[in-house]
């Protein structure tokens, strides 16, 4: 798929390493599942040190959690399962050659992707303003320090996790947005679709990022 | 082998926001440990609807399995030694 210079050729190009063309969109597709391993391990380091301190310090993290947003959080998970839910309608239009579905399924994921980043903005303001981000100014209300600190180890790692996985959503609809590019260009068919199918699933992958990020972060103590 | 259908994306994606109901609707509800159990297994169930039918794993061949299992095992490695070393400490 790197082989294209002029671009004339994009569908029928195939490298020198491969079969056919059919072998080399299935190599494609492989390679972004071993990359994904890599971001499976990458997120799971944090999950297996957030998992350690939230049962040492359950209390604590319950009580911290409680001060974030449970809308905000339902209505982006809502908004991400509706982006990943596009984008499968994209690769499915790419796959049976329907151009303006492609385009129009990756315009509305990319503005479901704005979504998300506002509605997550807002919520970091939210941090800010009630001095609830690690560091100086840090305060968590109507507590002693002692449970002041530990509520501040699970505002870490609500910002780190829900950081990484923002700068993922970025990367993502880069991806996406040169995708969109390729499809304006009339460059995908049922034959070659390669590009939609591999950032699809990118995608697919910061989508269950997030299905496990809403409830250990948002839900662990609502009842 | 068989490829999905535009219905068969409805369906998954109307089962994954019931789950999303489901998982926030239960969080308000009291039932002493078993929350964090139902929480962690609907979101579970919701990543393996994404990875099965909107990843075309439903489709894939034997090859895309085996390296998705092992992101899994891998995963479950990274987690369990962690956990076994916290948990075993005096």
């Amino acid at each position: 798929m790197h082989t294209q210079t002029d671009g004339s050729a994009l569908a029928t190009n195939v490298a020198p390493q491969f079969d056919d063309a059919e072998q080399q969109a299935r190599s494609a597709v492989l390679g972004m599942w071993v990359f994904l391993i890599t971001e499976v391990l990458l997120i799971g380091t944090l999950f297996a040190t957030f998992a350690v301190y939230r049962y040492r310090y359950a209390h604590e993290f319950e009580e911290a959690s409680l001060e974030l947003d449970v809308v905000l959080g339902t209505i982006n998970t809502f908004v991400l399962l509706t982006s990943s839910f596009t984008v499968a309608l994209g690769v499915y239009a790419a796959k049976h050659g329907k151009q303006k579905a492609i385009v129009a399924n990756l315009v509305i994921t990319l503005a479901l992707g704005v979504v998300f980043l506002c509605v997550k903005g807002i919520e970091y303001y939210a941090k800010f303003h009630h001095h609830l981000v690690p560091g100086p100014e840090y305060h968590f209300p109507g507590t002693a320090s002692p449970v002041g600190h530990q509520t501040e180890l699970f505002f870490t790692f609500y910002f780190l996790m829900t950081g990484i996985h923002a700068l993922h959503v970025i990367v993502g609809m880069a991806v996406l947005a040169w995708v969109l590019k390729l499809a304006l260009a009339r460059r995908f068919s049922p034959e070659y679709h390669t590009p939609v199918e591999v950032g699809g699933l990118y995608w697919h992958f910061v989508d269950i990022v997030w299905i496990w990020l809403f409830p250990i972060l948002y839900l662990i103590n609502r009842h | 082998m068989s490829a999905a259908t535009l219905k068969t994306y409805v369906l998954v994606y109307a089962a994954l926001i019931v789950l999303l109901a489901a998982t926030v609707g239960i969080a308000y509800i009291d039932l002493g440990t078993p929350n964090v159990a139902i929480a962690l297994a609907i979101a579970t169930i919701k990543s393996l609807l994404v990875m099965i039918w909107f990843m075309h794993l439903k489709e894939a061949e034997h090859i895309d399995w085996v390296f998705a299992s092992a992101g899994f095992f891998f995963l479950l490695v990274l987690l369990g030694l962690t956990f076994v070393d916290f948990a075993s400490r005096p």
